[in-house]
């Protein structure tokens, strides 16, 4: 039962801070609850069908399946979060003015609403299917199953706790402030999700590889560490990143700020952190 | 403007799309001078437990899972995660490596390691 929770509660962590995130970035939107409430189920859903057909998937495309779907998956996501970034970046303005106001105004917030919620999707799609074979792996070599789905449960309990600790964290700062932050995260979110990508299509035999490790900080902050996990989360962290990862990430911060500058932006000068 | 935003993301995508189709042909002239590897999981044991592969070249190695449950070939050294179904085999592209030990894991099975050492 304590594997299957750890484990879970690993995989799930991911998605759990990315939709904390986006939670927090929507407060105050009327019905985004609703919104992001169906992602997450679509996006479970996927997960389902997606671990059934994973063979399939692995051995398309000259065995590179799998890589270029993730890859396609993580960049239809950093296309959403860009486009959110410089919605936020256009509106934000108006948006802090009008404070908690914004509730009532459910037009101003759908769109965002709808890019927001198909993230959502695509995270719990990529990190379920992993909990979801994982699970069956499990359930494999064990002669009681509830105890497993017991602990599977907990982790995923577990994980949406984390992320409902840290929106309490985060909703206490004031809402002006709090879209500035949260569109900060969201663009070290997608900056680090295009770094994936990039690693997908370097192992799918697509992009060079510009060095396979250009730093490695496994013995500061390694992969495994929950540190490491939810930096990876937040910024696509990789205690041995990639030359392509490192640019694409890069890449897209550059991309994103002047965009997000050019639409009027509230860009706080703190994202030169970024 | 949100057309505009939206364009720009377009725009974004497009890019890497570009960049990624630009790269194929470079990548599949390479493809033609790689070697063949196979890594075979049994009974919590990878075999072999070390495979010898050529550094600064780029290897295919077939993962082949022989039991009867899912397994992930994971190396965080390699930047490489992928699920293998049971009785399934999956396709990893690797290198080209410095010289070296990169050890990998059954993600599903932490204690299941095994090393690819480049020379």
């Amino acid at each position: 039962m304590l594997a299957a929770l750890l484990l879970v509660f690993r995989e799930a962590l991911e998605a759990a801070l990315v939709i904390t995130v986006i939670l927090a970035a929507t407060r105050g939107v009327a019905q985004r609850g609703r919104y992001i409430m169906a992602g997450i189920g679509v996006g479970a859903a996927g997960a389902g069908i997606l671990a059934i057909f994973t063979g399939a998937l692995s051995n398309s495309l000259g065995g590179v399946g799998a890589e270029l779907f993730n890859a396609a998956v993580l960049l239809f996501a950093v296309g959403l979060l860009s486009w959110h970034v410089v919605w936020m970046g256009s509106h934000g303005k108006e948006m802090a003015a009008e404070g908690k106001q914004l509730g009532r105004d459910i037009t101003l917030g759908i769109k965002p609403l709808s890019a927001l919620a198909i993230v959502s999707a695509t995270t719990v799609l990529r990190e379920g299917s992993e909990i979801v074979l994982f699970m069956q792996s499990l359930l494999a070599s064990a002669d009681h199953s509830a105890p497993l789905f017991i602990g599977g449960i907990l982790g995923l309990l577990c994980a949406g706790g984390v992320g409902a600790v840290m929106y309490l964290g985060m909703v206490r700062i004031p809402l002006g402030k709090l879209f500035a932050a949260t569109n900060v995260l969201m663009m070290l979110i997608a900056a680090g999700m295009a770094g994936k990508a990039a690693n997908y299509l370097v192992a799918a035999g697509w992009l060079p590889e510009f060095g396979n490790r250009v730093w490695d900080t496994s013995r500061i902050i390694s992969n495994e560490s929950w540190i490491g996990k939810a930096l990876s989360a937040f910024m696509g962290y990789s205690a041995t990143p990639t030359g392509i990862q490192l640019l694409f990430f890069a890449g897209t911060i550059a991309a994103l700020v002047v965009m997000a500058r050019n639409f009027a932006a509230i860009m706080p000068s703190n994202t030169s952190r970024a | 403007m949100k057309k505009l935003a939206a364009l720009f993301a377009a725009i974004q995508l497009a890019t890497f799309a570009a960049a990624q189709a630009a790269d194929a042909p470079a990548s599949s002239t390479n493809s033609q001078a790689q070697s063949d590897y196979t890594i075979t999981l049994k009974d919590h044991v990878w075999s072999p437990t070390e495979l010898v592969v050529p550094a600064g070249q780029k290897v295919k190695v077939t993962v082949k899972n022989l039991g009867d449950k899912p397994a992930e070939f994971e190396s965080a050294t390699l930047n490489r995660e992928k699920v293998v179904t049971p009785h399934g085999e999956i396709t990893v592209f690797v290198g080209p490596l410095d010289a070296g030990h990169y050890s990998y894991v059954n993600d599903f099975d932490h204690a299941t390691t095994g090393t690819i050492t480049a020379k």
